[in-house]
């Protein structure tokens, strides 16, 4: 109960705090939302996302009615504590390089009997995509802390990696944008918002390092995949299938430059 | 033959050979490669107006998807000639007029929407300037991807010369600068004739805001 009410009283806040940036000064806007990052710091609202998702990874489910708890993210079934921190990476069942969401998917399947092809097509925020972004916020704040820490030994991680990196620079639509337009350069902004440089350490950590987030202008949790999903959008790119290799091997270009950087998810944006 | 020729010849193909391979190395990247095309042909869906041929590049975004080859010395040909032909494809206003009126190119420079799956055609698509560039200063949210046009005419003049390049510049900016960063707004069809007209007069009419 005052949980809720210190979140309901935080929204208040941020409300006037955003009119008050939009009438000021470029530089003290950026201050603002930074002092209500530092505000609301101690109750992300992400903490309902990761609730929910705690109940539904251990409530059996399916048509098989088994629960999560034996899923492998890579560190062995049922571990989930640093298991964000280290993926993607190769698994031998699938004999892929996965992502969480591709994984979970995988565990979904296996598991539980689920069909994939309902949560690749259901819309963002919607259906099982709801219970995703659930399990996505519990096991990224269970690597809270963590160094993020991506292998590329494995050959398909290694060629992953490679192909994320092409992914990176590959222009096209009607603006010829290509994820470098925007994250290939220090210091650039659009309007008001800070751009990382994802070819560098830095850059790579302040953007892998804080999604999945709590999006503030559309109240939402947001997993990876619906990040990079609306930056092919605003790219005037078709539309990428969730859970694609486009999408892993991106991720996997990412998270790798960050390595060392820190687990910041869930991350609060703007 | 003497063995002067012979040595001759022999640097000439030792140095002949170094280049193509140096060559070689630097254009590693652009090689088509079967197993990349096939994730990007695999990895998208058609979604309303975005449609696959989104993903299909011409030879400007071909070769700019590789910048370490774009900006190197081997790229300078290819470079050249990418230049070239959007240079060629620029149009001149087909009624000699270049400036048009700057309110409402204030109005295009501020949206940046359209042309995303979220759009229809028939949604307007604004120019999207102030996303990359400070332009009129009382607009204190601006991107710092471009340089300032603060003041974009009255530093440079209103000389013949500076308005062709504008009109250039703003149809198809991959004419000066082949991985510019900018939109060819003319050549995908993004902004028409007249609306290139009104995003010139926000730079170039001394009546303008910019340039007061």
């Amino acid at each position: 109960m005052q949980r809720k009410l210190s979140l309901g009283l935080a929204f208040g806040v941020l409300g006037s705090l955003l009119s008050i940036a939009s009438s000021s000064f470029a530089q003290s806007a950026t201050d603002d939302i930074a002092k209500y990052r530092e505000m609301i710091a101690e109750g992300n609202p992400s903490e309902l996302y990761e609730a929910a998702g705690e109940e539904l990874w251990k409530k059996p489910a399916g048509p098989k009615n088994v629960t999560l708890e034996k899923c492998d993210l890579g560190l062995g079934p049922g571990i989930v504590k640093g298991a964000a921190a280290q993926l993607p990476r190769y698994f031998k069942d699938t004999n892929k390089v996965q992502d969480l969401e591709s994984r979970l998917m995988t565990c979904m399947q296996k598991l539980q009997g689920r069909d994939p092809q309902e949560m690749i097509d259901a819309p963002f925020q919607n259906g099982p995509k709801k219970d995703m972004e659930a399990i996505v916020a519990y096991v990224v704040t269970l690597s809270k802390g963590d160094k993020i820490n991506v292998s590329t030994n494995h050959p398909k991680e290694k060629e992953m990696y490679e192909l994320g990196k092409r992914a990176f620079f590959f222009q096209g639509g009607p603006m010829d944008f290509s994820c470098a337009s925007c994250h290939g350069e220090d210091g650039k902004r659009i309007r008001l918002q800070d751009l990382p440089n994802i070819t560098t350490q830095k850059g790579a950590a302040l953007g892998w390092g804080y999604w999945p987030a709590y999006r503030v202008s559309s109240g939402q949790f947001w997993t990876m995949q619906q990040r990079l999903n609306d930056c092919y959008r605003q790219q005037r790119f078709p539309f990428p299938i969730y859970g694609s290799d486009v999408t892993i091997a991106l991720s996997m270009y990412m998270a790798k430059n960050a390595n060392g950087g820190t687990v910041e998810t869930p991350g609060l944006k703007r | 033959m003497n063995i002067k020729n012979i040595k001759s010849l022999l640097a000439l193909t030792s140095f002949t050979l170094a280049t193509v391979l140096m060559q070689g190395s630097v254009m590693a990247q652009q090689k088509t490669d079967p197993q990349f095309n096939k994730m990007m042909k695999d990895g998208f869906k058609a979604d309303g107006i975005a449609g696959l041929d989104r993903i299909d590049q011409d030879a400007t975004q071909k070769f700019c998807s590789d910048p370490v080859f774009a900006s190197s010395k081997q790229g300078e040909k290819m470079r050249e000639k990418i230049q070239k032909m959007n240079m060629d494809s620029i149009k001149q206003p087909s009624d000699g007029k270049y400036i048009g009126d700057w309110k409402k190119g204030e109005a295009i420079a501020q949206s940046g929407r359209g042309a995303t799956w979220t759009d229809t055609a028939s949604t307007a698509v604004g120019g999207g300037c102030y996303n990359c560039h400070q332009i009129d200063k009382k607009e204190i949210s601006y991107g710092t991807i471009g340089p300032t046009l603060w003041n974009y005419g009255k530093l440079r003049g209103y000389s013949n010369e500076v308005v062709t390049y504008t009109w250039n510049r703003v149809n198809n900016s991959k004419a000066y600068n082949a991985c510019s960063n900018m939109p060819r707004f003319a050549h995908f069809k993004l902004l028409n004739e007249q609306q290139i007209q009104d995003v010139m007069a926000l730079l170039l009419d001394p009546a303008s805001p910019v340039n007061q």
